[in-house]
């Protein structure tokens, strides 16, 4: 008998079909990755198994089988009984998914106790285990601490404490590691790896990236827009994907596509950037923190240079400088032909990185893009209307966006909109500040795709500043590797990915999640 | 989801019956809100006179009709006394931040620590009674509130992305503030209003009935309320109704705030 078996599985939210009929089950011990882009419904489907869907999200056909026990018909009381003593529950966001005011020690204990196992010696004794089960350095003064004081990696250690602390059958882990650092989220794999070797728990991994579920999975579960695209074995779906969908998955997905290293063509028209000795430091409390602590490099005109690291290593920062959004507090940004002031900004763009925060939801997206021609009053009205529609087409958006809101766009779309908006002022510099991290792995390659040709057409020197080392190796012609506030490794990428130096970039190439290769 | 709103729907519907007495309250009644009938003085409720007659025999009905006038044009003007001031400061502390921010906001802690009504008096002793001075004694009370509800969707809209990509497109200061701050901070201010209005109206009323507002005989509500104190044991309706009238009005605006701060939330 199947540990979970889903059967038909139909879900809507309002009458708005999100899950569509679709059926897989999951062995005892066995790992399966559900995979899907945003909106495919993979989520849907884990929240539907364990009976937390959203408020108007109901199951409208299907079973849903686990061992015997039908959980389709239970009413949410009844639930209460199987989630965390069957069914444990890794959550997406470890950031919110622990309570602030509670201590580590007193949400896990929770669990016990609200499932009446033990007095308050024995949980204390039994949330002590479990932290240091899930490696966390010293378990006791864990359990004393807040989630505030923990690491994105040491909470999210700490919520799959809560998930097997009653050592359920199965735990449905929703993109686990997506908001986590790469070397990070390699050791969190690592840890439910030996979880379930340990305890036979079989894993039910919901996660947009194909690279990890590749090497993670005994078996995927490719969705797409509520359906079932393709289901098997995981080495055999890589090797051979029947659903020309996944192919084109398999295709888009940085880490596993194998392209060749870009190459600068030696043009020779000098330096676009020049970055000498930047520091920069923030003041808190009383010693002053140094984001970026000494780092130069050179960007050579129409050519893509990437700062790769982690969170917390500078290149954010840096790169905020280089587009004057911070000082520096020494050292110097030249950028040959920028002009002075407000000029600037003619010749410097930056892209950001949430698609969703960096338009403004109050404007269509035609005024959003013709913002920068009406600041620097080029050209009248007409001619600036006639500028709109060819950027917008120039980034390939349909016409008749230019009277919606950004809202009613697609995050690809909307990231499209602010590289119009950036181009607009015809800038020769663009800075892009994990412009492509939000994306869905498909829209993605079509993002990088564009920004490839914009660099072709209009001669553009891009600062592409990324964690995903994959998507790096795919965009940019030289590289810095950053960590904590200093460049410990620059050269080609072709340098860089076959010749790492420093041990962290080695670390780095590492943890790209590297499948049946 | 799609349930009809049924409070809603009450509420504007007494807001605007009131919104039309104040403009052609010809239509309601027929009565003189001003000259009585001495023959028909301290009528209880009747067809005849809806809300009865008070001692010097005017119709009650005619004089709240005739008096919603005086309320309404009132308490917009306290509304719009205290949204421009208001959101004027806010912007200003909001968007300016360091040493500008703390005096601003500091002001404004000042303000909001003298209790309304004692600060509506100090404004009309300064000022002298009447109906503007007293709208306007009402809405420096307000000031505080909506500078400091601005100045929070200010310092949040500031921070935005958005907010830095239109500097980063070479917008100029204020440009980007009459642009994007301003208008993506307006949702909780305009619902702050409707809940302003109707507790405008209650303060106008309240200093009409202290004597501060319109002189006699004007129909204004408060005084209305004033005047029929002294017929309390005799005549509950001078009292009860122009107050139940003025109930109405303050929970139908309140009302209204809530599903305009819903929606714009």
């Amino acid at each position: 008998m199947s540990l979970l078996d889903i059967r038909d599985l139909a879900v809507s939210y309002g009458g708005r079909p999100a899950v569509r009929g679709i059926s897989f089950r999951v062995e005892p011990k066995e790992v399966v990755a559900l995979v899907g882009e945003s909106g495919s419904g993979k989520s849907t489907t884990a929240h539907a198994v364990m009976g937390l869907l959203p408020p108007g999200g109901t199951v409208d056909g299907g079973r849903i089988l686990l061992g015997d026990a039908d959980l389709t018909s239970w009413s949410s009381r009844r639930m209460e009984s199987v989630r965390g003593t069957r069914i444990g529950l890794v959550p997406q966001d470890p950031a919110n998914s622990l309570n602030p005011v509670k201590t580590i020690g007193a949400q896990i204990g929770e669990v016990f106790r609200l499932h009446g196992r033990g007095d308050r010696r024995t949980i204390r004794r039994r949330v002590v285990e479990l932290l240091a089960r899930v490696g966390l350095s010293d378990p006791e003064t864990r359990a004393r601490q807040y989630p505030h004081e923990l690491s994105g990696g040491m909470r999210q250690r700490v919520l799959i404490a809560i998930a097997i602390a009653l050592e359920p059958q199965l735990i449905i882990a929703d993109e686990p590691t997506s908001a986590l650092d790469v070397t990070v989220q390699r050791r969190i794999l690592d840890l439910i790896d030996d979880l379930r070797a340990e305890f036979g728990t079989a894993v039910l991994l919901v996660t947009h990236d194909l690279g990890v579920a590749a090497a993670r999975s005994d078996r995927l579960v490719v969705m797409k827009d509520g359906l079932v695209e393709e289901e098997g074995p995981t080495s055999a779906v890589i090797a051979d994907p029947r659903a020309g969908y996944t192919a084109r998955l398999l295709d888009d997905a940085p880490a596993l596509s194998a392209r060749d290293f870009r190459t600068a063509e030696p043009g020779g028209r000098g330096p676009a950037v020049v970055v000498r000795d930047l520091v920069k430091e923030f003041r808190t409390g009383r010693r002053p923190f140094r984001a970026v602590d000494g780092v130069s490099f050179e960007v050579a005109a129409g050519t893509t240079h990437a700062l790769v690291g982690e969170s917390g290593s500078g290149k954010t920062t840096t790169a905020r400088t280089v587009a004057r959004f911070a000082e520096p507090t020494s050292g110097t940004v030249e950028i040959p032909g920028a002009g002075p002031g407000r000029l600037f900004r003619r010749h410097v763009q930056l892209v950001y990185q949430n698609p969703y925060g960096s338009l403004d939801p109050r404007q269509s997206i035609a005024e959003i893009v013709e913002e920068p021609l009406r600041n620097f009053r080029l050209g009248d009205r007409a001619a600036r209307r006639t500028r709109v529609t060819e950027l917008l087409e120039r980034v390939a958006l349909p016409r008749d966006v230019a009277g919606r809101r950004p809202r009613e766009l697609s995050g690809g779309q909307r990231q499209r909109v602010a590289i119009a908006r950036a181009l607009a002022a015809g800038p020769e510099v663009l800075v892009l500040d994990e412009a492509v991290s939000a994306l869905d792995v498909t829209v993605q390659a079509q993002i990088l795709d564009l920004l490839e040709r914009l660099q072709r057409d209009l001669g553009l020197t891009y600062l592409f500043i990324s964690h995903d080392l994959a998507v790096v190796r795919q965009i940019s012609h030289t590289i810095s590797v950053m960590s904590e506030g200093r460049i410990v490794e620059s050269g080609t990428t072709r340098q860089v990915f076959t010749d790492p130096c420093h041990p962290y970039t080695r670390e780095l190439l590492a943890a790209i999640p590297e499948p049946v290769r | 989801m799609n349930r009809p709103k049924t409070g809603l729907l009450v509420a504007s519907l007494v807001l605007a019956v009131v919104a039309l007495w104040a403009l052609a309250p010809g239509l309601f009644t027929a009565h003189d809100p001003i000259a009585g009938v001495p023959a028909e003085k301290l009528q209880a409720p009747s067809a005849r006179h809806l809300f009865g007659t008070d001692a010097v025999g005017r119709d009650l009905f005619a004089r709240v009709v005739h008096g919603s006038v005086h309320s309404l044009s009132g308490a917009f003007v306290a509304v719009a006394v205290g949204l421009l001031l208001g959101t004027l400061l806010g912007l200003l502390a909001g968007s300016a931040g360091g040493p500008v921010d703390d005096a601003v906001m500091r002001f404004v802690d000042v303000l909001l620590s003298v209790p309304g009504l004692l600060l509506a008096l100090t404004v009309i002793i300064l000022l002298g009674p009447g109906t503007v001075n007293v709208a306007i004694a009402v809405g420096t009370g307000s000031v505080a509130a909506f500078a400091r509800l601005a100045r929070s969707e200010v310092v949040r809209v500031r921070r935005t992305d958005y907010v830095e990509a239109a500097f980063g497109s070479g917008g100029r200061y204020p440009v980007v503030l009459w642009r994007h701050v301003l208008p993506n901070s307006l949702g909780p201010v305009i619902a702050l209003t409707a809940l302003q209005f109707g507790m405008a109206i209650l303060a106008i009323s309240t200093l009409g009935f202290l004597g501060y507002g319109a002189e006699p005989p004007t129909p204004e509500w408060g005084l209305l309320i004033a005047e029929g104190r002294n017929y309390l044991a005799t005549s509950w309706w001078l009292t009860t109704l122009p107050g139940a009238v003025v109930v109405a009005v303050v929970l139908a605006a309140g009302r209204i705030s809530h599903s305009i701060g819903r929606s714009t939330a």
